[in-house]
């Protein structure tokens, strides 16, 4: 460990330190980030717990096909990020480029597959507002439930784009060999972030798309 | 602590570990059970949120003050739910 390293900034004793100071520091951003959707989690939780049938009502509206499919599609996507981290941990350059890439692709994927999604609700007047009909005596509950679903997956969807973009500037900065064995600290960073977001995902699911669809 | 670099085998055990998990919630919600689904689908993406966080996330070979950082990010978020649901869900009793 070389400690002339020209990443290194000059608070920091090696790159072991600066390494482990920033994989704290996106910790620490990831946890306002519970926070930020907790918040959302929480609304979501106390309103279904009022409105269980109306709430179970409109999920049915979603489609568990195309949730299930982009479910799969994000849990893959953490594994070509993991295993792009794996490959600038071993300082493989092209390898690197191969897994953001993929890693890049599946998150449009998804995000294509929820444009799909948002399209449908807009056809089928899900969408809360003036345009909003819901059959029923509790179409003002289904109205809360279809607002935080915008809100729970446009929030998501947000945190994809903005993953989606970083993965961008990983790859071209790959591209002119930035990352090393030595320095790669930018590749893990924003994979906790990708894997974060991945995480959202993974109690969005069951939590809108899976409420008693057994009826 | 040195970087530790976990072998890309794991990570595909994990990401098939995963996906098992996601149908197997889908299935489970197929499955009349009461009560008992909304358990079983939280405990289900639980589970996969803490595969996620350990291995792709690195967490579990990582030093203990961010490990401490996760887990009390975790308990906050369980305390704001827990107390705001104790409150909601006894409001009833005072009401009927």
């Amino acid at each position: 460990m070389s400690a002339a390293h020209s990443a290194l900034a000059e608070q920091f004793r090696d790159m072991e330190q600066q390494r482990e100071a920033s994989s704290l520091g996106m910790w620490v951003f990831l946890v306002t980030e519970i926070m930020f959707f907790g918040g959302l989690f929480l609304v979501y939780t106390v309103a279904r717990a009022m409105h269980p049938a109306a709430f179970a009502a409109a999920s049915r509206h979603l489609d568990v096909t195309l949730g299930g499919i982009n479910t799969a599609v994000l849990i893959v996507s953490s594994l070509t990020m993991a295993l792009a981290v794996y490959a600038a941990q071993v300082g493989r350059r092209r390898r690197l480029m191969g897994f953001l890439a993929l890693t890049m692709a599946l998150g449009c994927t998804f995000l294509i597959i929820k444009g799909f999604e948002y399209a449908d609700k807009f056809h089928h007047h899900l969408v809360p507002g003036s345009g909003f009909s819901f059959p029923g005596a509790e179409a003002s509950p289904a109205e809360m439930f279809f607002s935080l679903y915008f809100a729970m997956t446009g929030l998501h969807a947000l945190h994809m784009i903005i993953g989606v973009g970083l993965v961008a500037v990983l790859l071209v900065h790959a591209g002119r060999g930035r990352y090393t064995a030595e320095y790669h600290t930018p590749v893990e960073i924003s994979g906790l972030y990708w894997h974060f977001v991945d995480i959202i995902w993974i109690f969005l699911f069951p939590l809108l798309y899976l409420i008693d669809i057994h009826h | 602590m040195p970087e530790h670099i976990a072998s890309p085998r794991i990570y595909l055990r994990i990401c098939a570990i995963l996906l098992a998990l996601t149908f197997l919630t889908w299935r489970a919600a197929l499955v009349d059970l009461g009560p008992w689904n909304l358990v079983l689908a939280l405990t289900i993406a639980f589970s996969k949120a803490t595969l996620v966080a350990l291995f792709f996330m690195h967490v579990r070979y990582s030093p203990r003050r961010t490990q401490l950082v996760v887990v009390a990010g975790i308990f906050w978020l369980g305390i704001m739910i827990l107390l705001t649901m104790s409150d909601y869900l006894t409001r009833h009793q005072l009401t009927s």
